[in-house]
């Protein structure tokens, strides 16, 4: 372990301020190509749910 | 052999196999870069000159480099999508692009940060920054151009050829970067000392760019499906799936 | 206009083709001459606004002068990449061009021509009375001079990929700039950087080399490039 103490590894002798912030970058990199296509998979079943019951309410119909 | 070039373009049967890959790619994934980003942030010692900001390293490197393969996945991909007519490398070319164009913009502003602490300015236009600064542009064309037609497949065309004429052109636009850099900053230090770096600091340094590649497979999977899922909706296959759902 | 195509399509002769295409061009260009001087007025506005908008010191204006002239040369190609396929993409004639039988690599060939002795050379003719404005010294305005007559034809080249990807889209100013300004990277470093270097009384051989290559590779390589794209477009 490099650090002694957590606040000494928050503090990162002083280059806390941009360690933190390029490592919370890549987060937010990392969760935004994790989340879209989940919720891109996600519209997709509900809108494709939402057609094929509209076709086959129209089925029923005629 | 050609019966397994079409068996690979047929969107079926990529669907079936990267469902069975991506939880693979995921966990590696995701063992890679907690182990990585650990021995990064506690285990690796600090560089004597550069202090503990030296520790962005291991996002940025990763980062360009995924930045690099990206664009030339996405040229490679849309090339074979134009040459061969297959529906798959054009889902794949377009599933790049947004992937590629983020993982620039993190190496960008992980360069820039890491600036900081080391020259003094949130900002230098040193020949890898602004090169990277191109390819973003680059990126942002293709992203661009994609999005501007209707016609999927004419979509996919047209990025693809302009994928092509921007990879014709990174060696170029490099050189002339690097030319120009030497002009105006003699003196500048490179962001990255590759030779004098002990294993303690470049193992997890490679546990960290195949930790950000194996993320990149499982990502690109994972857009690439829902995208082909879009395109092929219409056929059987997926509408046995939506049932499934 | 169906007439002069048909004219154009009976000749079998590639340099016909070439200078056929070049003589209807021009003579499409000159009825709208306010188009052609559009651009150059922007080049002279553009340069206008950096001694206004910063400082009119001489030495301050004769450090940025190589900079300013090419980005402004580079500027007012772009707006001028309009007239290369718009019209002719308009009235059908670009689909006609791609379907006839004739090669079109000399049609493509005569087409950047054009737009570079319409765009390109009059910018090049009008860079010195600028360059005296922002005080460029001599030796530095025949080093634009030089850099402008190879590099607004490659500017031209690139230009006319980027135009023949949008052609068909609605809006294209904006995606066309984005598209096509990294691309103009290379040649705005070299040039701006071999007149800095003349300005300075360095030797700029291997600019012009540089230059040259450039040029050289565009010519062989965009056409194919540009011909593609233009098939991409009016597949649509």
């Amino acid at each position: 372990m490099q650090f002694a103490d957590f606040s000494e590894f928050i503090a990162m002798g002083g280059h806390g301020l941009y360690v933190w912030v390029a490592y919370g970058v890549a987060v937010l990199v990392f969760a935004f190509n994790l989340v879209t296509p989940m919720l891109k998979r996600r519209r997709f079943f509900v809108e494709q749910a939402r057609q094929l019951r509209r076709e086959e309410l129209h089925a029923s119909d005629s | 052999m050609w019966r397994w070039f079409h068996k690979l373009g047929s969107p079926k049967w990529f669907y079936a196999i990267s469902g069975r890959l991506l939880p693979w790619f995921s966990v590696a994934a995701l063992l890679l870069l907690v182990i990585g980003t650990v021995w990064a942030l506690l285990i690796a010692p600090a560089d004597y000159q550069q202090g503990n900001s030296y520790r962005i390293i291991y996002i940025h490197v990763p980062a360009a480099f995924l930045a690099q393969s990206g664009y030339l996945l996405m040229a490679v991909a849309g090339a074979v999508g134009l040459i061969w007519k297959m529906k798959l490398a054009d889902v794949v070319a377009k599933s790049c692009a947004p992937i590629g164009a983020s993982f620039t913009l993190l190496a960008l502003i992980t360069g820039a940060v890491w600036g900081k602490p080391t020259w003094g300015a949130w900002w230098v236009w040193d020949a890898r920054l602004t090169s990277m600064l191109v390819l973003l542009f680059l990126y942002l064309g293709v992203v661009a151009l994609q999005s501007a037609f209707t016609d999927r497949n004419q979509a996919a065309r047209a990025s693809a050829l302009l994928a092509l004429v921007g990879l014709v052109n990174i060696p170029i636009i490099k050189y002339s970067v690097e030319w120009w850099n030497t002009l105006h900053q003699p003196a500048s230090l490179s962001l990255t000392q590759r030779p004098s770096m002990p294993a303690e600091m470049w193992v997890p340094l490679l546990i960290m760019v195949v930790g950000f590649y194996c993320f990149f497979a499982a990502v690109l999977m994972m857009r690439a499906r829902v995208e082909l899922l879009e395109r092929e909706r219409r056929t059987g296959w997926v509408k046995e799936i939506i049932r499934e759902n | 206009m169906t007439a002069q195509i048909n004219a154009v399509q009976q000749s079998v002769d590639k340099s016909g083709i070439f200078c056929a295409m070049i003589r209807r061009d021009m003579t499409a260009a000159f009825r709208h001459p306010s188009d052609l001087v559009n651009p150059l007025i922007f080049f002279v506005v553009v340069v206008t606004l950096f001694p206004l908008a910063v400082s009119p010191d001489s030495t301050f204006l004769r450090d940025i002068a190589p900079g300013v002239l090419w980005v402004s040369a580079l500027l007012a190609t772009l707006l001028s990449l309009d007239m290369l396929f718009q019209s002719d993409f308009q009235d059908g004639t670009l689909e006609q061009m791609l379907l006839s039988p004739q090669p079109l690599y000399s049609a493509i060939l005569a087409k950047v021509a054009t737009h570079w002795l319409l765009s390109g050379l009059p910018l090049t003719l009008l860079s010195p009375l600028l360059a005296m404005m922002l005080f460029l010294p001599a030796d530095g305005m025949q080093a634009l001079l030089l850099t402008l007559l190879l590099g607004t034809p490659v500017l031209s080249f690139i230009g006319a990929i980027g135009s023949a990807l949008t052609v068909g889209l609605r809006k294209t100013g904006l995606l066309l700039s984005l598209l096509v300004l990294p691309l103009y990277i290379p040649v705005l470093i070299f040039a701006s950087g071999a007149v800095q270097a003349a300005a300075a009384g360095l030797p700029i051989v291997g600019h012009l080399a540089l230059l040259g290559a450039i040029l050289a590779l565009t010519v062989v390589l965009a056409p194919l490039a540009i011909v593609t794209a233009l098939r991409i477009s009016l597949s649509g």
